[in-house]
């Protein structure tokens, strides 16, 4: 008999251990020690991430953890926030309720993203589960103001409602009265909600009851002069987004707001502000010095304003912002913001053929000066130069998220005409973190060489009208090691690359490929050689095998499961299947 | 980059032109002398060059993103003020709002609105130039399809108003 080893702790002890580690992939590495580790962390297991919801199946993740209390699950492709994902693809969640439903009535918390979620769906949420304390849907769409007043009515310790960016059928706005009165939230985001879908009066009176109440977004209906109601209604917000924040100029209403926003003195996060009328805007300055996140990506606020604003919020870490902000506003935040950790800039006229506004990558060199804790970068613009992106990445090796969109296709550096390889090169060379990348701009083979060889721990990486040639994509697959999720659209992307690096992409979560040369025999090929990936083709021309096999697939949608081909596809989706006598090992 | 470009988005040569009148009556003068020659206004040369094809889904911004970014400007007039008006349709959320803030900018009052009689109790009727060149009176359509759909404003007075309200 072997002899107990000097570190084999009993079961509890290592429970409590365990109940210290909370990330996802740390749990993961734990249950893989031993096979009693396994056991003991399967069963302490709290919250389950499942990055794609048809990686495996619900009754195999019931299974494996009979005792959690948090799922979050993400469904559709992220192009899909795009409409690169043709309506009806897939990611409905029914099935996942419908079994945990079963399973046990004591799940709390269920975070979603990119999912279908219907009424029924929801109405089984509210009729399940007793202890139902979470619901954050993002980016999901397929429910309606009935669902969620079902919710409302049913789920007696409600604490957290979050509907960011979805899209959801608005039939009544009282859905908001079905609350009880003795519910607590501590957060209600409804910023997603068009005009008809809530009642001011219900939401006053919900508002005031909810004395936790910690973060509350708004959405574009509420009218700014409802919001000092609203804010003296709950002195204790975190977080707060407005609705509107546009009014004919009246002193009453102003020092009204003025004298709520002070009354606010927890405030750290804003956001809302559409149709922004700047008279109105020094009404948040007495927030301003404690701000750390400002969301105004919806007002149309100047320059001038802008900067006037920001000079206010020295603690300011994440902005989201127009290109309005032109690259003057964007050198005064560098110079006032030294905090800075996430910056987003949106175009305010993307479809527009000529410039409208004056940003250009002077801006984003500027910040990446200034701001020596900048990590994270959303970037819009119509111009870059490798000069700019060499001295971004110098000035920026911290970086974890890089995204660039030059807004024209294919466009070359604007000094030298050439490609942007060595400027995007610099970024994967200088900033060893970078977990995500999006590229933009004329680029060649060559800046897939340089990421493959640098950019060990990029794990998201997103391309667009780049590339000449398979060289480019095998560059990618055989060099990034850390790579997740690749998504490509409108590349020179065919075979050879991909048949070549099967074997990669089981250690991916997903691939994404349109418009790219990829043929359907290489598709057909793939899917029999690949036992553990679904291989699906989505293409609306119709059936694949109505064309020759040389023929490229409009869309390939390629990710690793253990739950086998999905059953719930719309026509115009086809999986490639198994065959056993083709697969390797 | 190609495309129309308007006459004088880049040069602004508009500003330099000699002309006679008072500033600000050369719209009104064209948009009157189009009425009466029952021509459309020309639109092109008072916006921006027009967008290019879009390529699908791109560039990748959010669908509900691009629906805020845009303001959505037309001209109003009224029957015998001598200047136009110009409004973001955007920043209004309904009818009663919009009207509230003509009666405002114009100083006036218009009636109340029912869907059989019009607009009663005034000598005034807000009506609007649609897509398809028709003359329409305000409040007919749901908001939204208004707002996608008009062009521009004219606040009509008198007999022409009254009767624009007697019924269809």
């Amino acid at each position: 008999m072997h002899k107990k080893m000097m570190f084999s702790f009993p079961d509890e002890v290592l429970e409590h251990v365990f109940s210290f580690i909370q990330s996802d992939k740390d749990r993961n590495s734990v249950s893989m020690v031993c096979k009693s580790w396994y056991e003991i962390e399967r069963w302490c297991r709290r919250k389950v991430f499942v990055g794609n919801c048809y990686s495996v199946s619900p009754r195999m993740v019931i299974r494996r953890f009979p005792e959690f209390r948090s799922i979050e699950l993400k469904g559709k492709p992220h192009f899909a926030d795009f409409n690169l994902v043709p309506d009806g693809w897939g990611g409905y969640v029914f099935p996942w309720i419908a079994e945990m439903a079963g399973a046990f009535p004591w799940l709390e918390e269920i975070k979603l993203k990119r999912m279908v979620v219907t009424d029924e769906s929801l109405e089984l949420i509210a009729k399940s589960f007793k202890n139902f304390k979470v619901l954050v849907l993002s980016s999901c769409e397929g429910f309606s103001t009935d669902g969620l007043a079902a919710i409302a009515a049913s789920c007696k310790n409600l604490k957290e409602l979050d509907l960011r960016d979805c899209e959801v059928d608005d039939l009544s706005g009282h859905w908001l009265s079905h609350f009880p009165d003795t519910v607590s939230l501590v957060s209600l985001n409804i910023s997603c909600l068009g005009s008809d879908e809530v009642s001011f009066s219900a939401l006053e009176r919900l508002v005031g009851r909810c004395t936790n109440l910690r973060t509350l977004r708004l959405n574009r209906a509420v009218p700014l002069d409802k919001i000092a109601n609203i804010l003296r209604r709950a002195p204790h917000l975190v977080e707060f987004g407005t609705g509107t924040y546009a009014a004919d100029l009246r002193p009453d209403v102003y020092s009204d707001l003025a004298g709520a926003f002070s009354s606010c003195k927890e405030l750290k996060s804003l956001s809302g502000f559409w149709d922004l009328v700047p008279a109105y805007l020094p009404a948040i300055y007495p927030a301003c010095s404690k701000l750390t996140s400002l969301n105004l990506s919806y007002a149309t606020i100047q320059s001038p304003d802008l900067i006037k604003l920001l000079s206010q919020c020295p603690n300011l870490q994440r902005l989201l912002v127009l290109d309005y902000i032109e690259d003057s506003g964007l050198e005064a935040l560098a110079s006032t913001c030294k905090d800075l950790q996430e910056l987003r800039v949106f175009p305010s006229d993307p479809f527009g053929a000529e410039p409208n506004v004056s940003l250009t990558e002077r801006g984003l060199v500027a910040v990446s000066s200034g701001c020596p804790k900048l990590q994270s970068v959303l970037y819009f613009c119509r111009r870059m130069s490798n000069e700019a992106l060499v001295t971004i990445a110098k000035n920026c090796p911290n970086f974890t998220r890089f995204r660039l969109c030059i807004i024209e296709p294919r466009t070359a550096d604007y000094l030298t005409l050439e490609p942007l390889d060595v400027g995007f090169g610099a970024i994967v060379q200088y900033c060893k973190d970078l977990q995500r990348l999006s590229l933009s701009g004329l680029l060649t083979d060559r800046v897939f060489e340089y990421i493959g060889t640098y950019a060990k721990k990029l794990e998201m990486l997103s391309v667009a009208f780049a590339g000449d040639s398979d060289l480019g994509l095998h560059h990618v697959l055989s060099g990034c090691e850390s790579l997740r999720k690749l998504e490509i659209r409108d590349c020179p992307f065919g075979d050879k690359a991909l048949l070549a690096n099967a074997a990669k992409l089981d250690t991916m979560r997903s691939l994404w490929m349109s418009s790219c040369a990829v043929s359907f025999g290489a598709c057909k090929l793939l899917g029999q050689k690949m036992p553990r990936l679904n291989v699906e083709v989505i293409d609306e021309r119709g059936p694949p095998d109505s064309r020759p096999e040389s023929c490229p697939v409009d869309k390939l949608y390629i990710y690793r499961t253990v739950a086998g081909p999905r059953f719930d596809m719309p026509p115009f989706v086809w999986t490639m299947e198994d065959d056993p006598s083709l697969q390797l090992s | 980059m190609e495309g129309s470009v308007a006459y004088d988005s880049d040069l602004n040569l508009k500003a330099t032109e000699l002309r006679l009148g008072l500033p600000g009556t050369h719209e009104e003068q064209q948009a009157v002398s189009n009425v009466r020659n029952n021509k459309r206004p020309c639109v092109e040369n008072e916006t921006a060059p027009p967008p290019k094809a879009q390529i699908v889904g791109w560039p990748p911004v959010r669908s509900y993103r691009k629906n805020n970014s845009q303001p959505v400007y037309i001209k109003v007039s009224m029957d015998g003020a001598p200047y136009l008006r110009k409004i973001d349709l955007k920043v209004y959320s309904g009818y009663p709002e919009l009207l509230q803030a003509i009666e405002n900018m114009f100083k006036f009052t218009i009636g109340e609105y029912s869907e059989r009689e019009g607009y009663k109790g005034s000598d005034y009727a807000p009506t609007y130039e649609d897509k398809d060149g028709d003359w329409m009176l305000v409040g007919d359509v749901p908001w939204e399809m208004f707002t996608t759909s008009c062009k521009r404003l004219r606040i009509m007075k008198g007999s022409e108003a009254r009767g624009l309200g007697c019924g269809v």
